[in-house]
C-alpha cells in the first residue's frame, strides 16, 4: 500500500462498474436458459436491470430505525470489499485494485461481513420471517465457511502466500500448473464451499419465495431493495472471480475472466436444477458430515505434497 | 396478536411505575399518506416505463379468481415473458390483483396489504364481482364496488376472465403506466378521508390504524 | 343395517325414519336424546366419522332443525341424525367431546343461525363475520339483498331476467306473448 496512487480509484471503479453489468447480464441470461429449459420463453434478459431501475424510483419508502437503512449499505460493503481487495487480470496494471499482499484474509472477513449486516438490518425490520430467515442464513453460512476457510488455507498451504497476486502468478504458463489440475482435492473443496455461498437450490432455503415469504428481505423496498439488488449481481461475480484466481489460473484479459466466470457460475446453476433444496438443518448437517472431512483430508495431503 | 391487547390499558413497568398504553396510538403511527407529484420530465417518463415493464404481484389471492393467476406461471401462458413477477410480500410489490369477490373479511386484509404497497402502485381488478358484485351482488357479505374502497387502475370483465384476457389487461395496464395514468396511490392520497368512510361504513370492527404503514 | 335402528328404538325414541338408500338413514330425534345417541353409535357402533354438521331454518313452523351425518367406514353405512329446535330459544348440548372438528361447525351455526352450544371452545368468537350487528344472515327473516342495497354501494344500472321467463321468451317467442 505504500505506492497509492489516487488514479487507482477510478481504475477500480471502472472494474465495479464492468462486474456490475457482468452480474446483471448473468442472471438475466441464466434466468432465460432456466426458463427455456423447461420449455417456457423466459423473461428478456435485461431484466434485472429494468427491476432495478424501478426499485430505485419508487417514491415512497418508509424506515424501521437505523439498522433498517444500514443493513444493506453494509451488505453492499460486504460484496464491493470481497471485490475491492482482489486483483481482477493478471498482469494489468490497471485492474488490480488494492490487492496486497495479506488479502485473502481480508476477503474472508468481507464474506462474512454482508451477512452479519444484513442479520442487523432485517432484526430490525421487525417482520418475524425477517428473523427467522436470518437465523437460518447465519447458521447456513457459517457451515459453508468452515471448508472455504480450509480451502483458503489449503492455497495458503500449497503456495507459502497469502496474496492473490503471487497465487495467480504461481499458476501461470497453461493449464497444468492451475490448482484444479495440481491440487484437483482442494479445488472440489473449494466448489462445494461455493455452492454454500451461492444462495442457490440445494442450500438457498434463506431466500427461497415459497419457504418463508423470501426470508431476509422480507419488509425492504423501493432502494433498500435495489441496495440489495446491486449486491446481488456483485457479490457472487466478486466471490466467483476470487474462485477464478485461486483455482482456475486467473485471467490475463477480460474475455477470458468472462468466460471463466459464466462456466463457474453454471457449476452452481447446474447443481442448482438437478438437486432439490435442503431444509437448514439438512444443509448444515451435509457440509459437517461430508465438506469438513473432506476439508481435513484435503489439508493433510496438501501439507504432504507441497 | 390478541384484540384486547389493542385496548387502551395501564400497565406497570418493571421499574413499578404506572403508564398507559394506548397502542393504537403508541405503537403504530396515525400520519396519512402524502401526495407524490410526477415530474413531467423526459426522464419521468423513463422511469414510467421500467414501472411499466417490471410489474410485481402481491401473491394474495383474494377468491376464486386466483386460480386464474397461476396458469399464468406455466409454460402455456408464461406471464414472465412481460415482465410480471409474483412477489411474496406486500413491501415489494407493486400491482394487487384482486381477484374475484371480496368479502368483507377479506376486504380489511386487503386494504391493510394495499397500504403496505410503496407507490406509485396498481390495483387491477379482476372478474365482474369487483365491477358490480357479479353473480354475488346480493350477498350479505360480499362487497359491489371495488372502486368505492381501492382506487382501481384497470377492470378485467369476465366471470371468471381465461388467463389470456389477464395478459391483455397487464398490456393496457402497461399502456395506462406509460402515459403517465397509473397514479393510484395518488388518488388514494387525495380522496383519503372519502376511503376511509366508504371502508369503515363496511368494516364495523375497525381494529386497525387508519393507515397501515 | 335394519337390525341397528331396531337396537336403537329400544333405548331411544326415534321418530320418523327415512330410509334415502340401503345403507343411508336418516332419523328424527328428541332434543335430550340425541347426544347420547350420538355417543353410542360413536363409541359401540363404529359410526367414528362426522360427515357434516349443519341447520335449517323452518321459519313456518318455528323451528330450527340441527342435523349430525355420521359415517361407519367399515360397513359403508351413514346414519343422518335429525333434532328440532325452538327458534326463539335454539340452545344445544356441544358434541366438540367427541369430534374435536365440531367444535368449528359450532362456531360456525353459532354465528350463522345463532344456535348457541354452552361450553363449546371458542363459539362466541367471530368465524367469517367480523363485527357482525345484523341477526344472524343464515336465518330466513334475514332479507340479504336488502341488506346488500342498505350497504354495499350497489352500482346502478343492473337489470335482472328471470331465468325461466327469459329462456322461454328467446326459444319460443310466439308462445310467451
Amino acid at each position: 500500500m505504500i505506492d497509492f496512487q489516487p488514479v487507482k480509484i477510478l481504475y477500480a471503479l471502472f472494474s465495479i462498474f464492468i462486474i456490475f453489468n457482468i452480474g446483471l447480464l448473468i442472471q438475466g441470461i441464466v434466468r432465460k436458459i432456466g426458463a427455456r429449459v423447461g420449455k417456457r420463453y423466459g423473461i428478456r434478459f435485461y431484466q434485472p436491470y429494468i427491476d432495478l431501475i424501478k426499485n430505485y424510483s419508487l417514491r415512497t419508502s418508509i424506515t424501521h430505525g437505523i439498522m433498517f437503512y444500514l443493513g444493506p449499505v453494509f451488505r453492499l460493503t460486504g460484496g464491493l470489499g470481497v471485490f475491492l481487495f482482489i486483483p481482477i487480470i493478471f498482469g494489468s496494471v490497471y485492474f488490480q485494485n488494492f490487492s496486497f499482499s495479506g488479502d485473502i484474509i481480508l476477503v474472508l472477513y468481507f464474506i462474512f461481513f454482508g451477512a452479519l449486516g444484513m442479520a442487523l438490518g432485517a432484526g430490525e425490520g421487525g417482520h418475524p420471517y425477517s428473523a427467522i430467515g436470518v437465523s437460518r442464513g447465519l447458521a447456513q453460512v457459517t457451515a459453508a465457511e468452515i471448508p472455504l476457510v480450509i480451502a483458503i488455507m489449503g492455497i495458503a498451504i500449497q503456495y507459502q502466500t497469502f496474496s492473490v497476486s503471487e497465487i495467480v502468478a504461481a499458476q501461470q504458463g497453461g493449464i497444468a500448473n492451475w490448482t484444479m489440475i495440481t491440487n484437483p482435492l482442494l479445488t472440489i473443496l473449494g466448489m462445494v464451499a461455493y455452492l454454500g455461498s451461492m444462495m442457490r437450490s440445494p442450500f438457498d432455503v434463506v431466500l427461497a419465495p415459497q419457504e418463508i415469504p423470501i426470508g431476509p428481505p422480507t419488509e425492504y423496498h423501493s432502494t433498500f431493495l435495489g441496495i440489495l439488488q446491486t449486491n446481488r449481481s456483485i457479490f457472487p461475480m466478486a466471490k466467483t472471480v476470487l474462485f477464478v484466481n485461486i483455482f482456475f489460473g486467473g485471467a490475463t484479459n477480460w474475455f477470458i475472466l468472462i468466460i471463466k466466470i459464466f462456466l463457474i457460475y453454471m457449476w452452481s446453476v447446474f447443481v442448482a436444477v438437478v438437486f432439490p433444496r435442503f431444509r437448514v438443518d439438512q444443509s448444515i448437517r451435509w457440509f459437517y458430515k461430508y465438506a469438513l472431512p473432506l476439508g481435513a483430508v484435503v489439508i493433510f495431503i496438501t501439507t504432504l505434497l507441497f | 396478536m390478541d384484540k384486547k391487547d389493542l385496548k387502551k390499558r395501564t400497565v406497570t413497568t418493571p421499574d413499578g411505575k404506572k403508564i398507559e398504553v394506548d397502542p393504537m396510538k403508541d405503537y403504530f403511527s396515525q400520519a396519512k399518506p402524502k401526495i407524490h407529484k410526477p415530474g413531467k420530465t423526459v426522464f419521468e417518463k423513463f422511469l414510467d416505463w421500467a414501472r411499466a415493464e417490471s410489474l410485481w404481484i402481491l401473491g394474495f389471492g383474494t377468491g376464486c379468481g386466483a386460480i386464474e393467476m397461476r396458469p399464468l406461471m406455466t409454460p402455456r401462458f408464461d406471464a414472465f415473458r412481460y415482465g410480471i413477477q409474483w412477489r411474496p410480500t406486500p413491501r415489494q410489490s407493486n400491482v394487487f390483483v384482486i381477484a374475484g369477490y371480496l368479502s368483507v373479511k377479506t376486504l380489511k386484509r386487503v386494504i391493510r396489504s394495499y397500504e403496505q404497497m410503496q407507490g406509485p402502485k396498481y390495483v387491477v381488478a379482476l372478474g365482474s364481482c369487483t365491477i358490480n358484485g357479479g353473480m354475488y351482488w346480493d350477498s350479505y357479505n360480499t362487497i359491489n364496488r371495488l372502486d368505492y374502497y381501492l382506487p382501481v387502475d384497470i377492470y378485467i370483465a369476465g366471470c371468471m376472465p381465461r388467463p389470456e384476457s389477464l395478459l391483455a389487461g397487464f398490456e393496457e395496464l402497461k399502456k395506462l403506466i406509460k402515459q403517465g395514468k397509473g397514479e393510484g396511490a395518488n388518488i388514494y392520497a387525495e380522496k383519503f378521508d372519502w376511503y376511509k368512510n366508504n371502508q369503515k361504513q363496511i368494516i364495523k370492527d375497525w381494529d386497525m390504524p387508519d393507515y397501515n404503514w | 343395517m335394519k337390525e341397528l335402528i331396531k337396537r336403537l328404538e329400544q333405548n331411544f325414541q326415534i321418530s320418523n325414519i327415512v330410509w334415502q338408500r340401503e345403507n343411508e338413514v336418516f332419523l328424527t330425534v328428541e332434543k335430550t336424546d340425541a347426544v347420547p345417541l350420538i355417543t353410542q353409535l360413536n363409541h359401540y357402533e363404529s359410526f367414528t366419522h362426522l360427515v357434516i354438521m349443519t341447520a335449517v331454518d323452518w321459519l313456518e313452523a318455528g323451528k330450527f332443525q340441527l342435523t349430525y351425518l355420521l359415517n361407519n367406514n367399515e360397513i359403508k353405512a351413514d346414519i343422518g341424525i335429525r333434532v328440532l329446535l325452538d327458534r326463539e330459544k335454539a340452545e344445544m348440548k356441544s358434541i366438540h367431546h367427541l369430534w374435536v372438528t365440531a367444535a368449528t361447525y359450532q362456531r360456525e351455526l353459532h354465528e350463522m343461525f345463532g344456535i348457541d352450544f354452552p361450553g363449546s371452545p371458542r363459539v362466541d368468537e367471530p368465524f367469517i363475520l367480523e363485527g357482525w350487528q345484523e341477526i344472524p344472515p343464515y336465518r330466513r327473516d334475514f332479507d340479504t339483498k336488502k341488506y346488500s342495497e342498505k350497504t354495499y354501494f350497489p352500482r346502478p344500472g343492473r337489470s335482472t331476467n328471470d331465468p325461466q321467463e327469459y329462456m322461454k321468451k328467446k326459444l319460443y317467442p310466439e308462445e310467451s306473448e
